[in-house]
């Protein structure tokens, strides 16, 4: 009779990652997960039952062969790992920190079913920042293809096709507005989620493989896309512009001092660090009472920033707490640092002092209605029910547009009216020969990772328009 | 020559300075009308300043500062062959440049220097062009020579009258003497109202360029929105032009003080050399 092997002990617990105390964090903008330590991945790996058939993998936008670089932490061979991870993503050190993983890959994971599943993500961010402590090694390049590529937009879309590009031996150019290359890793998501040295290192590593970075660069007006194609001598152009337009409430006092939107809030506290104004030029005035109106997750960011800055801060959000539609995480940090929410409630009119600065603003309760079709719930509000508050800072987080530079320059790029981004296929290809786009610019705004595997699919798609073209 | 070099640098007034810088990308595409934005250094601010002249040739931009916050002072103190952190642009949209008729434009304090790429560009379009320049005190007053190598006619104004006419009263008779067919403006705020306002009185159309707060310039932050004709616009992007006699000045005015104390702050600092970027005063 054939010896059976006693089946290993399933451990339905996954390892803790230590943060910083809420007390503390919420004074500092250093960041709050504080990682695994080399015991605590080996342990967290252990986990992993290293399927035949990964379903993790399915859940992944881009494809990481999940168990392959989980076995590698479990052997200690770290550096084959990160080579693993690298393999289909190029920004392991941004995914394994701000990816939602518990409705990715974690959620599809085998052991999630008995227990909690494998904490994926924060095996990836070990891998990573095991690499930036260790340096990191350069990929094998294709032979030169003596194709250009102009890449528009150096953010997560961006950075990823561009490193896909180059790898697949094409000439990659990319241009970024501003004058930090990042995109929303560096103007929107806040330092202690991210820190930007790290984005800093992933836009390193892509120079390092050969990209010619162009900053301050604003296509649609420094140059155009047919201008790039034309004149340039770019044969293909990925535009990953993003989602950079803010939305406004369009109710009266919306320009009064002290209003800002998310954008602006954001790019002045993390592209500009004013939080460390007069060490850094620009400053951020913030009052006492900060009201935030939105329920994502960059509503969740600027007022867990706010916090940061001194300031009492609430959450107004017109559906109730389980319609949030932030990551779960995120509400569970920013309540823990203080957070106050007041669900079920919308703004009507904002009023000012003599100095043009907002003091109060007038809301309305709301009713959640029965669920639509696709099951989100809407709201209307209750008659009589208006209420005053008072604020001295008001953020308007309810989203934002592609902006439209872009589209208004480019003569036969079809865009779709309603929202402004730009019509594309499942590859990324759009209405013009040889143009693709992916990200929030294609799709609304999104996830880092979603617009990682558009760049990654464009980047496929552009290689093979390359090769195939005469 | 590396970019973003500054090639030549002119006073045209005590602490009102011209640069010029070498940003071909940007030179190739300037128009009047539009802007840049530029940056020092890292931990410096952006700062959104109106073209004055390009050269395609040379692949240079020109813009004016007058020294009057910490950037700009600092900004000042950088001499020719040093490089600015980065250059953005050309941003905005150009002016509408064609043949109106007669055509005055008002330009004041520094935004004297952007006025006349207009008015040279309004003559090429066959335009006759009357030029008023503004200043607080005649010290203060720039280009006084290029402006009447371009112009048809010139008018000088300062607030308090010493030099050329007091105040602004006197275009209500220039306006009542003589019919325009198109007005534009740039300059303080309040000189841009007033303009709007007596242009108005009289039905001249009226242009006027904005210079409100702006972070990006881009169209991301919208700290640059004002009111037109009652609907929200962007400084940046669905300008910095906007119909003069449509704008909301007075909240203008408001959203262009809203940080004041800090670039007070900021400019004490570096004056007396305690600035905390690093780059102090020298």
């Amino acid at each position: 009779m054939a010896e059976t092997k006693p089946k290993p002990k399933i451990k339905k617990e996954a390892i803790e990652m230590r943060k910083q105390d809420p007390k503390v964090r919420a004074k500092n903008f250093y960041e709050v997960a504080l990682g695994y330590d080399e015991a605590e991945a080996l342990e967290e790996a252990s986990r992993c039952l290293q399927c035949v058939k990964p379903q993790c993998i399915i859940g992944c936008p881009v494809e990481v062969q999940i168990p392959a670089f989980i076995k590698c932490i479990r052997e200690k061979k770290f550096a084959q790992g990160v080579a693993t991870l690298k393999s289909k993503n190029a920004l392991p050190a941004v995914c394994g920190r701000v990816c939602p993983q518990e409705e990715q890959c974690q959620e599809k994971c085998i052991l999630g079913k008995i227990g909690q599943p494998v904490s994926i993500g924060r095996l990836e961010r070990y891998l990573a920042d095991w690499e930036r402590e260790h340096g990191f090694q350069l990929p094998e390049k294709a032979k030169p293809t003596g194709k250009k590529v102009a890449i528009v937009g150096a953010g997560p879309a961006g950075l990823t096709a561009a490193a896909d590009l180059i790898k697949l031996g094409h000439e990659v150019t990319m241009f970024e507005a501003l004058h930090l290359a990042g995109g929303v890793l560096v103007y929107g998501i806040p330092e202690f989620r991210l820190p930007k040295v790290i984005v800093q290192n992933e836009v390193n590593y892509i120079q390092k493989l050969g990209v010619d970075l162009r900053l301050g660069n604003l296509v649609g007006r420094t140059h155009t896309i047919p201008e790039l194609m034309k004149e340039g001598g770019y044969e293909a152009v990925f535009v990953g512009s993003g989602a950079g337009l803010p939305q406004f409430l369009n109710i009266p006092g919306e320009n009064l001092g002290g209003i800002y939107s998310a954008n602006e809030f954001l790019i002045r506290v993390n592209l500009m660090k004013a939080y460390k104004f007069p060490e850094y030029d620009t400053p951020i005035r913030l009052g006492k009472h900060v009201v935030v109106i939105g329920g994502g997750n960059v509503a969740m960011d600027c007022a867990r920033c706010s916090m940061r800055l001194g300031a009492d801060v609430c959450l107004l959000y017109r559906r109730s707490r389980d319609e949030l539609p932030a990551r779960k995480e995120e509400i569970e940090n920013a309540e823990e640092e203080g957070l106050v929410c007041k669900f079920l409630a919308a703004p009507l009119r904002f009023h000012g002092d003599e100095k043009g600065w907002v003091k109060s603003m007038d809301c309305i309760a709301m009713e959640l209605c029965e669920p639509d079709e696709k099951g989100r719930r809407s709201v209307k509000p209750i008659p009589g029910s208006e209420f005053t508050m008072e604020t001295d800072t008001v953020i308007i987080a309810i989203g934002q547009t592609p902006n439209p530079i872009i589209q208004r320059t480019t003569e036969g790029l079809q865009v779709n009216p309603k929202h402004g981004t730009i019509n594309v296929d499942e590859n990324g290809r759009t209405t013009l020969e040889g143009v693709y786009a992916g990200g929030d610019v294609a799709t609304g705004a999104a996830t880092v990772i979603s617009a990682m595997g558009a760049g990654k699919r464009s980047a496929k798609a552009m290689h093979e328009y390359l090769m195939n073209k005469k | 020559m590396k970019t973003y070099e500054i090639v030549s640098k002119k006073e045209l007034a005590p602490k009102e300075i011209l640069f010029e810088v070498y940003a071909p990308d940007i030179a190739t595409k300037s128009l009047p009308g539009q802007f840049i934005i530029l940056i020092v250094e890292e931990k410096g601010e952006r700062v959104p300043l109106t073209i004055c002249d390009y050269d395609r040739n040379k692949g240079t931009v020109s813009f004016a500062f007058h020294e009057v916050g910490k950037t700009t002072k600092e900004l000042g103190s950088l001499k020719v062959g040093d490089k600015i952190g980065n250059v953005t642009g050309p941003l905005g949209n150009p002016s509408e440049v064609k043949k109106f008729g007669n055509v005055l434009c008002v330009g004041g304090s520094i935004m004297i220097a952007p006025a006349l790429l207009q008015v040279k560009a309004m003559k090429e379009a066959g335009n006759k062009v009357t030029t008023i320049l503004g200043a607080r005190i005649k010290e203060a007053l720039i280009m006084e020579k290029e402006a009447e190598a371009i112009s048809d006619r010139v008018y000088i104004a300062t607030d308090d009258g010493s030099k050329g006419y007091k105040g602004l009263d006197f275009l209500k008779e220039l306006l009542q003497r003589e019919r325009f067919d198109h007005c534009i403006a740039l300059g303080p705020v309040v000189m841009m109202k007033d303009v709007s306002e007596i242009a108005k009185a009289y039905g001249v159309p009226t242009v006027v360029t904005l210079t409100p707060i702006m972070v990006d310039g881009m169209g991301m932050c919208g700290v640059c929105r004002v009111t037109v004709g009652g609907k929200m616009m962007f400084g940046c992007v669905d300008g910095p032009e906007f119909d003069g006699h449509k704008v909301d000045f007075d909240e203008l005015i408001l959203r262009q003080r809203l940080y004041l104390p800090e670039e007070r702050l900021g400019s004490v600092l570096w004056e007396i050399g305690e600035c905390k970027c690093g780059r102090n005063k020298a």
